[in-house]
């Protein structure tokens, strides 16, 4: 079973090093998608059926959107020289950074054998509280429920900002309000109506 | 132990992909790269030797199942995650995409150029 | 955006009422099986953008608009917010006032299942919604794919 996850994970470093050094960017976008769905296959092997079936479908949307940005653009630039201050500064810092994190790693419990102080309560007690079968959502529905409301927030706020950004230029001419598809007519048209009304019967 | 250290490793080089390339959409996929090492790690914490997933099917036993499956909490964690990191990267490709329109170019050195 | 060949749209019309299925399946036995909204969310959004790259962008905007997309995700995060504001009456934010009944069924687990379908409409309008402002609104920048990097 270990070798089935060092196998699964040096498949994945393999994939994501094809993808950052490619030279074409569309080899890279798919490759990047390989990485995600060789990820889902060692999620189902962790023991986490829910998170596998997200992984594959929220996979599926981003490399939508990532093609949708790469294909149909005319990009025929190509500049040569590198930032090789960049590249050596990020080196060292990256060496530095993996020997303490392999010092840190020694203070985590080993791996297969988990604390789960707060987790055992709620595996006894799931099926009478709430009469959920699914652990993992009474966690999210019921016992933190709260996590959930921000995280719906946060995706409204996303999407909304995307819609923003991408709104097509400029509003020449008028369209009619939202309120109007309601039924709820529109303010400024009723009073410049109304004046337009008494000149006529002025005149 | 070595588990743990090949999932930094994941981690370091899409960190690196991020600073060193140039090209705007090489460092989106920097930042969905280093998004999968994250998650990867949460749930590497809770996996238990031998352990079922957490579900109660209907003719198991109720002790042995507390004491053979994994951690359910880190797993909520990370189906929150893997939604943000979707709705994020919207919105990375949507301002990618206007950069594009008013600067001709994807190359981020040239964008950074002062003008006028 | 026009649509595809005679055989994809052939093979649309029988395999998008399998996906819907079962992206609504997925969402409702939420507490049963792995899954929940989030993930039955999304699939009925790949449904329907299946539809949309297959018979052209008319249909799309036919069976669902962007203004019916922004009111039915505002819909779902207002019966969220809904059944937070309601179980007040039971003490504290968020409590599962619904009668629980036998287990294993489908009905068994109070509102676990209405904050399912909830969440799952708003994610459904969420991606959809994004997909129409990526590829339809009339922002294609023109060329064909010359995908060579600068380093």
């Amino acid at each position: 079973m270990l070798f089935l996850f060092y196998s699964l994970i040096i498949f994945c470093i393999i994939g994501s090093i094809i993808a950052i050094e490619a030279r074409n960017i569309l080899a890279s976008v798919i490759s990047t998608g390989v990485v995600g769905m060789g990820l889902s296959i060692l999620f189902l092997f962790l023991g986490a059926p829910d998170i596998a079936i997200t992984q594959v479908v929220v996979e599926i949307i981003v490399l939508i959107i990532l093609i949708r940005s790469t294909v149909s653009i005319d990009n025929t630039a190509i500049t040569k020289h590198r930032d090789t201050f960049a590249i050596i500064s990020s080196l060292i810092f990256f060496g530095l950074f993996l020997v303490f994190a392999f010092m840190a790693f020694q203070g985590l419990p080993k791996f297969g054998e988990p604390l789960m102080t707060v987790s055992s309560e709620y595996l006894e007690q799931s099926v009478s509280e709430t009469g959920a079968s699914n652990t993992v959502m009474a966690i999210l529905l019921d016992y933190r429920a709260y996590d959930t409301l921000g995280e719906a927030t946060v995706i409204f706020t996303a999407i909304l900002g995307a819609f923003v950004v991408l709104r097509s230029k400029g509003k020449k001419g008028k369209k009619e309000p939202d309120t109007v598809k309601f039924g709820i007519p529109n303010i400024d048209e009723l009073s410049t109506r109304k004046s337009e009304e008494k000149k006529q019967k002025i005149q | 132990m070595l588990i743990y250290f090949l999932n930094s490793i994941l981690f370091v080089m899409g960190l690196y992909c991020l600073i060193a390339k140039k090209h705007l959409v090489k460092k989106i996929i920097g930042m969905v790269v280093m998004e999968y090492a994250i998650n990867l790690f949460i749930i590497l914490i809770g996996y238990r030797n031998g352990g079922i997933p957490p579900i109660l099917l209907p003719n198991m036993d109720k002790t042995e199942f507390i004491t053979q499956s994994v951690d359910p909490l880190p797993q909520a964690l990370v189906l929150t995650s893997i939604v943000i990191g979707l709705s994020v990267l919207a919105l990375m490709v949507a301002i990618s995409l206007r950069l594009y329109e008013k600067y001709k170019t994807f190359d981020m050195s040239e964008i950074r150029k002062l003008r006028g | 955006m026009e649509g595809m060949t005679f055989i994809v749209k052939n093979i649309t019309r029988v395999i998008i009422s399998i996906i819907f299925i079962f992206g609504i399946y997925i969402t409702f036995y939420g507490h049963l099986t792995p899954g929940g909204g989030f993930a039955g969310g999304i699939m009925l959004a790949c449904g329907l953008i299946l539809l949309t790259l297959a018979y052209g962008k008319n249909m799309a905007f036919k069976k669902l608009s962007d203004f019916w997309a922004s009111i039915l995700d505002n819909l779902g995060a207002l019966t969220f917010w809904l059944i937070a504001i309601i179980g007040y009456t039971g003490g504290y934010l968020f409590v599962n006032f619904i009668e629980k009944s036998n287990p294993f069924g489908l009905l068994s687990s109070g509102t676990i299942l209405i904050n399912n379908i909830a969440i799952g409409i708003k994610v459904f309008a969420s991606v959809f919604a994004v997909f129409l402002a990526l590829t339809i609104f009339g922002r294609f920048v023109s060329g064909f794919i010359s995908t060579e990097e600068d380093n």
